[in-house]
């Protein structure tokens, strides 16, 4: 969903810190998103490409580090690995699950010159 | 704005929002330009950082504010503007000129276009020697959306209003029950309302046809209304204290479960001709809601729908939902939800009193302590 507001979101947070360090020139940008998140790898890559054009992150390369689902179940009192959001524990079968990792969507780092 | 649904760098139009900007370039370079936000208005609200340069812009209603914003990128405004350029060298020229479409220029004010190269971390440079280095930013891509909902939602709180979110897919009858509800609470309280569409004022027009102010803002290519255009809507309607401010979104059961516009609660509304299973096929929305309004319950003796079944896929995603049954036509089971809100702004109202009143025990304090000296 909304690809585009989120690559412009991360082109915001890019154009501010190469600002800041007074960068001339963005070479990468790595992002964590999470397999639980709301964003679609591929859709956000297609995005990327489209709003950095003309921008101080022209030609950047995207990396997305992956980040797998996890939660805790309230009834196994226990983290177990999760595929979706609001799915069901896959040891006990419970909905009663809090995810706890994998709902990220960060910038976590740019390489700048 | 996403490609999924149809929208890029929207169109957000916001109901009487001519505006004017100055800009003075880092140089010394000054230009304005007067033009009507039809296009995006994707400015952030700090203090600008040097090298960029800032517009302060009146509004059409009397309210000021700055911009930063920096021309290296795209320079995305669409709208017809006339600029007057005094250059370093000391030329000048205007031009009037139009453009809809986002079109790229560098604006690198360094007289001459100099290069620095002592610009890297040392300050200095080496030859031959890269200056690329890595920096951690560690930031979430919704945290710019995230502070002006946190402004928004502090703003309405030092007023003591009850902020509500409605969301739901098109044609689930958000605008009818809107209307009903104003109705019914309008003699009690005073409401303002935002309206989220692409296009059209046609909603907001509805609403001010029972009686209560409403802002239309237009997404244009949008799929969701933003912190940043709620902030300005509000600050348009100027809501009066302990109020009750109603947030219509886009119709859209994806994207505006991740945009929070400072609400204290997201109402998602379901009706009956729709699936039951749409809980689960959308449950982002049915998560981040507080409040499902089941809609259109005046027809289900002729469908095949199942209330229970819908309730339960609801729940299953979010154990804590609060349910209502409705019909906005009929007017059915509307005294439970309109007593959750009368709830609402009572508990709203006791913050603001609390507030006030600890404002006027330290300004008592203050003034003994002056009295003292």
């Amino acid at each position: 969903m909304h690809e585009m507001s989120l690559a412009e979101g991360v082109l915001q947070l890019v154009e501010e810190t190469a600002r800041r360090e007074q960068a001339w020139r963005v070479k990468l940008v790595v992002l964590e998103i999470g397999r639980m998140s709301s964003v679609q790898p591929e859709a956000l890559r297609f995005c990327f490409d489209a709003v950095i054009r003309g921008s101080i992150a022209d030609g950047a390369t995207l990396e997305i580090v992956d980040v797998p689902g996890c939660g805790w179940c309230m009834k196994c009192a226990a983290t177990v690995p999760m595929q979706e959001l609001y799915g069901a524990c896959p040891t006990c079968g419970s909905h009663q699950v809090q995810a706890t990792g994998g709902t990220e969507m960060r910038v976590k780092e740019i390489e700048i010159e | 704005m996403c490609t999924v649904c149809g929208c890029g760098a929207g169109e957000v139009k916001i109901e009487g929002g001519a505006h004017e900007h100055t800009h003075v370039h880092a140089d010394g370079t000054v230009h304005t330009h007067s033009h009507e936000h039809e296009q995006d208005h994707a400015h952030g609200h700090d203090a600008p950082p040097a090298g960029a340069h800032a517009h302060p812009h009146t509004h059409a209603d009397g309210t000021t504010h700055v911009h930063e914003h920096v021309h290296q990128g795209d320079h995305a405004h669409g709208h017809a503007h006339t600029h007057e350029h005094a250059h370093a060298d000391g030329s000048t020229h205007s031009h009037a000129h139009e453009h809809e479409h986002e079109h790229h220029h560098h604006h690198e004010h360094a007289i001459g276009g100099d290069l620095d190269y002592g610009t890297g971390p040392a300050r200095a440079h080496v030859p031959g020697m890269s200056q690329a280095r890595m920096v951690q930013i560690e930031q979430d891509i919704l945290s710019k959306n995230n502070t002006y909902a946190a402004a928004n939602r502090q703003w309405f709180d030092e007023r003591g209003i009850f902020v509500l979110n409605l969301v739901s897919s098109p044609g689930s009858g958000k605008t009818t029950l809107l209307c009903k509800t104003i109705e019914l609470l309008k003699d009690k309280v005073a409401i303002n309302v935002v309206e989220g569409d692409q296009q059209t004022a046609n909603d907001a027009e509805r609403i001010r046809a029972t009686g209560v102010p409403a802002i239309q803002i237009n997404t244009g290519k949008g799929c969701h209304l933003d912190g940043h255009m709620v902030g300005h809507a509000m600050q348009r309607l100027q809501p009066k204290d302990e109020s009750l401010f109603l947030i219509e979104n886009v119709g859209n059961l994806v994207c505006p479960a991740a945009f929070d516009l400072g609400e204290h609660h997201k109402v998602a509304i379901l009706s009956v001709t729709e699936g039951e299973d749409k809980p689960l096929k959308y449950p982002d929305m049915f998560a981040a809601a507080d409040v499902m309004l089941l809609n259109k319950c005046d027809l289900l003796p002729y469908l095949s729908f199942d209330a229970d079944l819908a309730e339960a896929n609801a729940r299953r995603v979010n154990p804590d939902l609060t349910i209502f049954r409705v019909s906005a036509t009929s007017g059915d089971g509307l005294s439970a939800w309109l007593d959750w809100i009368e709830a609402g702004l009572e508990m709203q109202r006791g913050k603001h009193g609390e507030s006030v009143d600890a404002l006027k025990a330290r300004i008592a304090e203050l003034e003994r302590q002056l009295a003292a000296r």
